[in-house]
């Protein structure tokens, strides 16, 4: 038993069951009034606990859907849709999934630029990093919404203005860890690159970016994550794009909340696997290098 | 002066110089830019005498008076002003930065002169870029047309920020970072939950969860209870994971001192633990005051009485009142900035046994 105990599965498993039962509760208390209203409404008395529970468990609009209400609306939106159907909520997350990938590509690459020009340049250091950090303070979600309808007014449209926020979000933790990561080599490291006379670009390939690599990796698993919540947010304007964000605003106008829950799921799901892929790429990437696996 | 440097002190004279002879054929109308240019093309006795470069900063901010008050007539002789104005700020901020790690310049916050500097850079080349190329309004507006909106609205923008900042923003923040580090002390307490909840939070936090905003805007209405709602879900899991982070990183040795005083475990966790943690929380803290203000104003797209930072957005946007828009954009800026630097101020003071403090550079 004790062995039991001292498993982390276990322990993640007991959270997540109490969650589910404090969800299934909750489901029943928020649900419970409108319920009697519509009772009432239709002149019926208030059933045999069983028969109110079921009522309260398949609502249409419920205040807070049941746990499997959300899983079979998922499933009918995935599995139970064609792939190529506008319902099917694989394929809005195709498009979303598209948007944040390209968004957190040009993101990682400028991220890299600009880590790399600013601990070779003392003044860029100085005048750089201060405003780099004053741009995660500007709402960029909140201003999306115009910079779409500006993007598509100089004709950039489709996937580009959607991930250009991404970018705008997913660069900044690439920056900050890289800045520390190419830091990172010590004094002895780069004393030793002196005696070789090696020159910057020497030391930086062979030294800084090496040593960088597992910073790298840190800063793209939250780049990542941030690339996706900038593309489902510049979808709520775009609604002739399609996606995930299209989906929750449109749940959102006609009171739809199981499919707001199930669009929710979706998107974190996609987040999950997204941030995996990254953990999966820096083992890989990692064991390659000689680190030891921990 | 580095060779970098003098490359550069080279190219700013010589744009100055030809932007003083392209000005002459309109010399009564783009006087100044004459006179800046040929101060310009003068700098370049620095390679004969000594220049200090606050005469670099002074001929910019000269180059940039120029053409500012030059823009109603666009032509060869602005771009180059343009330029040259670009390089000598450039100049300036290498040189100063040079000095500022050198150790040879020492006033109590010169320091901040290098982004400044910068940030007015940027700002007069959006300024000319924007009006120089006729850039739609819609697009894109200059600085001055923005801080005219800014000036003119203020009553409106106070409501706004009320609405959202001192209202919801303030009370969600407190209240989810208040949770989290209860939540994280609780938890701390049971090795079981604590393996059970830090995967689980460490997920959580990678999640979209502005997402459920429009969920909260059903269950609490649209007042700023609803936005509160949203940011508590927002701060919450970076405040519990960081905290948890915190409490295990004082060391072995210091617990094991704690034991031999005999102290108790609010004792070890009020002298010991939560002081060791500070540095984690700050990061949290930090996280969490850009977090909270983006929650706010996207949960107010989904629906807010009218007034709000989020609601003034986005009927702006959709009146194309686009100077309205990054008035409201420039508040926020502002708001979020100092919040962050209010708490980094609070952090150096709590925290002021730690490394990166001790080191004079956060």
């Amino acid at each position: 038993m004790s062995g039991l105990r001292e498993s982390r599965t276990f322990a993640i498993l007991v959270v997540v069951g109490t969650l589910l039962v404090v969800w299934y509760i909750g489901s029943l208390l928020l649900n419970l009034q409108p319920q009697l209203d519509s009772y009432g409404r239709f002149g019926l008395p208030i059933p045999a606990l069983p028969q109110l529970i079921s009522d309260l468990w398949s609502q249409a609009k419920p205040i807070l859907p049941a746990p499997h209400q959300v899983i079979a609306e998922v499933w009918n939106t995935t599995a139970g849709q064609a792939i190529t159907s506008k319902r099917s909520l694989l394929q809005q997350a195709g498009i979303t999934l598209a948007g944040t990938m390209l968004g957190f590509l040009i993101g990682t690459c400028l991220g890299l630029l600009l880590a790399v020009f600013i601990i070779h340049n003392e003044a860029a250091n100085r005048s750089l990093m201060p405003w780099i950090i004053a741009s995660q303070t500007i709402p960029i979600l909140a201003i999306a919404p115009m910079l779409i309808v500006g993007f598509n007014a100089i004709g950039l449209t489709g996937l580009l203005p959607k991930a250009l926020i991404s970018t705008y979000l997913s660069f900044f933790p690439v920056v900050v860890g890289m800045v520390k990561g190419f830091r990172s080599p010590d004094q002895m490291q780069l004393d030793l690159m002196r005696t070789y006379n090696a020159s910057r670009w020497r030391v930086f390939w062979k030294l800084r970016w090496p040593a960088s690599a597992p910073f790298l990796f840190t800063s793209m698993k939250v780049g990542i994550a941030i690339a996706l919540i900038g593309a489902l947010v510049a979808e709520l304007t775009n609604t002739g794009g399609g996606g995930l964000g299209v989906r929750l605003l449109t749940g959102s106008y006609n009171g739809q909340t199981v499919t707001m829950w199930a669009v929710l799921v979706v998107a974190a799901t996609l987040a999950a696997i997204l941030v995996v892929a990254v953990g999966f790429a820096e083992r890989v990437v990692l064991r390659r290098m000689g680190a030891q696996p921990v | 002066m580095t060779r970098w440097q003098q490359v550069l002190a080279i190219a700013a004279g010589l744009s100055a110089l030809a932007a003083a002879l392209a000005s002459l054929p309109s010399m009564s109308t783009q006087f100044l830019i004459l006179v800046a240019g040929v101060l310009g093309a003068l700098s370049l006795a620095r390679f004969v005498i000594y220049l200090t470069y606050w005469i670099d900063g002074a001929l910019a901010i000269l180059a940039g008076v120029a053409l500012l008050t030059g823009l109603d007539q666009p032509g060869a002789a602005l771009w180059l002003a343009l330029l040259a104005m670009w390089l000598f700020a450039w100049l300036f901020i290498d040189r100063l930065a040079g000095a500022l790690a050198a150790g040879t310049l020492k006033w109590p916050g010169s320091g901040l002169i290098v982004p400044l500097a910068f940030g007015l850079t940027l700002l007069v080349i959006w300024e000319a870029l924007v009006r120089g190329l006729s850039i739609p309004h819609v697009l894109l507006p200059p600085p001055s047309s923005i801080w005219a909106t800014l000036i003119n609205s203020l009553p409106t923008l106070w409501k706004d920020f009320q609405q959202t900042f001192l209202k919801g923003v303030l009370s969600g923040f407190a209240l989810g970072t208040l949770a989290g580090l209860v939540v994280a002390i609780l938890v701390d307490r049971s090795p079981f939950l604590k393996r059970g909840i830090l995967p689980i939070g460490n997920f959580a936090s990678a999640l979209p969860i502005v997402g459920i905003a429009p969920i909260m805007v059903m269950w609490f209405g649209f007042d700023w209870q609803s936005k509160a709602a949203v940011i508590l879900c927002v701060t919450f899991f970076p405040m519990l994971i960081n905290t948890l982070a915190g409490l295990n990183s004082s060391g072995r040795m210091e617990g094991d001192m704690m034991r031999t005083y005999a102290a108790s475990y609010w004792q070890s966790l009020f002298k010991l633990r939560l002081p060791a943690a500070m540095p984690f929380i700050f990061n949290a803290l930090k996280i969490n005051s850009t977090l909270a203000l983006i929650a706010a104003i996207v949960a107010e797209f989904f629906g807010s009485p009218v007034v709000g930072m989020g609601f003034r957005i986005s009927t702006g946007v959709g009146r194309l009142d686009v100077d309205m828009v990054w008035a409201e954009v420039a508040v926020a800026a502002v708001a979020g900035s100092a919040s962050y630097g209010l708490i980094a101020l609070i952090e150096r003071a709590v925290t002021f046994w730690h490394p990166s403090v001790r080191g004079g550079r956060a």
